[in-house]
């Protein structure tokens, strides 16, 4: 490896047992009563230990070099095996197989607020988070004022954290974690959260670290802040590295590909944890009122929701439904296939079998912006077979919508069609 | 900033597949000791931060169990403790032996409970372990002030003796340490390990000449089986270090060595359990 590169890694993969998930042994007891059914399979002639668990390879042969100052995106679905790829380069995990090398500190931003005390004051915490991310004392001696500054939460520094509202959490956190400044910056997902504003400036922070010469490796599933900040995305299917290209072509790949569609999100059978089943997601779609798949609708037009499934068994009291967010996280409203009372009637047993869970939003419902579509499918007060708090996004224009004639934005989620009158009550 | 730059930028980190029995790298480990000084901070911090009385249960907590034994088996049971107060032969033993069960109590739990720590940075994992038997260190010396005002108390002599403390409590530290990474490691993967502790913790006290004198168990091999217990060697060195008397000699060895044991293969343990750490808790 030469001076000029950073990251090297050639044939990386990382097994799991799978194995693991049904049958774990969590306790001795499930140790012992294990290995008594393995003595007695022993006894029997039988299979021993070996074949009891099933191995996924969550990461294969993954090969590729990042230069010294280049920002690298990392793009794929859930599952891709982006964060186990994350998880192995900053060391928290080793690799099964192959060999990589770092040059550098690692700095890694995988959760913000990792290793923040609640019962801690903000001071404290940025000392303790700076010792976490591998800062040195006198690193965070000299630029405890910046990441005060940075954080905007001066007023509060001497207050447990515990007391903090979650914005001002997490602006501390990221600002300490920004001012680490390694050689190596590994980012996963963490603009999923905050206002517009904080992404605004942590995207902006993030930029500046890769103009300042450093390496940075960034995982995200916001297309344009990939294409904004890197020159060269990996794009990884099932374990593997598809491809590498500059970004706009990556993104473009792994849109088209049908590895994501826009206004649709597909389930593959190894994303959906095993415990869901009976219930397994196949597809959420958004659908406008042309009976076409798309991520962009109109408030003026109504919006289909449809939610396939498949239920491998006959459940009782199922319900499925959705959350709908702004990109912020405020909820806006929650809905379920059976809440009307002779949809409940109907559908309380349903057979195993595939189904589609249809939702019409009315016309002149949703504001302009982006939302988000969190998926739920329960059994009130007896389980919940499945959640995905951010199954899909997309956005709603709302031109033409009411009050459009004036050409300003107007706050809140929604923006329903109200009936107004104007009576005059005499002349003056 | 670009000489710095270049310094580090040399130092070149491997990724591969660890296999095998691996030594504990103390090179790391010193370069991670800020970590280790940030995370005992935290942990003395923390514990006391919500509790009204503060760090004043430092010294509370080995005075009510003084007080408690003290009537039990001093006075009801009338323990023969030969010219010492019941209540000091008592305390000096349970100032160590609270020193050890603390740090046992919070290492065997320490993985499990920086869980968020493990699954998403990389440090030395021996250091949540490490700084939790840390933290409790100065619990120790604060509830050492009681010891010297009970001595006061009973007019009892200061000696030069005394400074074998030191390393008689590196021994008590380093035996929880050594338990601590077994178990800790252990709980991991079984959780039934921090069940267990509590009434490890029982026995283990009962096994330990605190509440009585070590001349009630019989001499000879019985005895020296006895002393394989690390915390006889401590207790009966820390008896004597205090008050004179008899030297713990062999008791003394034997738990030295037991501990040396426990530590190695604790470290070696550890050091292989830790790689799946990440994967698994």
């Amino acid at each position: 490896m030469d001076s000029t590169t950073s990251i090297l890694v050639k044939g990386i993969g990382k097994r799991y047992k799978i194995g693991a998930a049904q049958e774990r042994q969590d306790t001795l007891r499930d140790l012992i009563v294990s290995q008594a059914r393995n003595l007695g399979r022993f006894f029997s002639g039988k299979r021993g230990l070996s074949d009891k668990y099933e191995h996924i390879w969550a990461l294969r042969d993954v090969s590729f070099e990042v230069k010294r100052g280049q920002a690298l995106g990392i793009i794929g679905r859930n599952g891709a095996g982006k964060s186990t790829l994350l998880k192995i380069l900053s060391r928290v995990t080793d690799p099964t197989e192959g060999y990589g090398e770092l040059r550098g500190r690692v700095g890694s931003l995988l959760e913000v607020g990792t290793g923040f005390h609640p019962e801690l004051t903000g001071r404290e915490n940025i000392f303790l988070n700076g010792a976490i991310l591998g800062m040195h004392k006198k690193e965070i001696e000299a630029r405890f004022d910046e990441i005060v500054d940075f954080s905007e939460v001066e007023k509060f520094i001497d207050t447990p954290v515990k007391r903090y509202s979650s914005g001002m959490y997490l602006r501390l956190a990221f600002a300490v974690a920004a001012h680490l400044e390694p050689e190596i910056l590994v980012v996963d997902e963490v603009l999923a959260v905050g206002d517009a504003d904080f992404q605004r400036k942590c995207l902006g922070k993030m930029g500046d670290v890769a103009s300042s010469g450093r390496t940075v490796l960034f995982v995200s599933h916001n297309m344009s802040a990939i294409q904004r900040l890197t020159e060269e995305s990996l794009v990884l299917d099932k374990g593997r590295v598809l491809m590498r290209a500059p970004s706009g072509e990556a993104v473009d790949f792994y849109l088209n590909r049908g590895l994501t569609k826009l206004g649709e999100r597909f389930w593959e059978e190894d994303e959906v944890p095993a415990n869901s089943a009976p219930f397994r997601p196949l597809a959420i779609r958004i659908v406008d009122k042309n009976e076409q798949v798309s991520d962009s609708v109109r408030s003026v037009d109504p919006i289909r929701i449809e939610i396939d499934y498949e239920l491998t068994e006959d459940v009782t009291g199922l319900r499925v439904g959705y959350y709908l967010f702004t990109t912020r996280g405020e909820p806006v409203f929650t809905s379920f296939d059976t809440d009307a009372e002779e949809m409940f009637r109907e559908y309380t047993a349903r057979k195993a079998g595939v189904y589609t869970s249809r939702c019409l939003i009315p016309a002149d419902t949703l504001n302009e912006g982006r939302f988000v579509l969190g998926i739920n499918a329960s059994s009130y007060g007896i389980r919940r077979y499945f959640q995905d708090d951010q199954a899909l996004s997309f956005s709603v224009d709302a031109s033409g919508a009411p009050g459009t004639h004036w050409p300003e934005s107007r706050p809140g989620a929604v923006r329903p069609a109200l009936q107004w009158t104007i009576e005059e009550r005499g002349r003056a | 900033m670009a000489e710095a730059k270049t310094n580090s930028a040399a130092q070149v980190v491997t990724l591969s597949p660890s296999k095998g029995w691996l030594g504990i790298d103390l090179r790391e480990l010193w370069h991670y000791r800020e970590l280790i000084y940030f995370l005992t901070w935290r942990d003395i911090k923390v514990r006391y931060k919500q509790a009204t009385l503060g760090i004043a249960w430092a010294i509370l907590q080995p005075m009510l169990t003084t007080a408690i034994t003290s009537v039990v088996f001093g006075y009801l049971l009338k323990v023969d403790t030969g010219s010492l107060p019941y209540p000091v032969f008592t305390l000096a033993a349970l100032l160590p032996w609270h020193l050890f069960q603390l740090s046992l109590q919070k290492s065997s739990i320490s993985l499990v409970g920086n869980a968020n720590l493990i699954t998403k940075i990389y440090f030395p994992r021996i250091i949540i372990p490490l700084s939790s038997v840390l933290a409790v260190l100065v619990d120790f010396a604060i509830s050492l002030i009681l010891l010297f005002i009970v001595m006061l108390f009973y007019k009892l002599p200061f000696t030069w003796n005394m400074l074998w403390l030191i390393p008689l409590t590196l021994l008590s530290i380093l035996a929880a340490l050594a338990v601590g990474l077994w178990l800790s490691a252990l709980n991991v993967q079984y959780r039934d390990i921090q069940q267990m502790v509590p009434f490890l913790l029982q026995i283990w006290m009962y096994a330990t000449p605190i509440v009585y004198p070590i001349t009630i168990i019989p001499e000879g091999t019985i005895r020296y089986l006895y002393s394989l217990n690390p915390m006889v060697g401590v207790v009966q060195g820390f008896r004597w270090a205090l008050f004179g008397g008899s030297p713990p000699d062999m008791t003394l060895l034997f738990s030295s060595a037991a501990v040396i044991l426990l530590l190695i293969s604790g470290l070696f343990f550890f050091r292989r359990m830790e790689k799946t750490f990440a994967d698994v808790v």
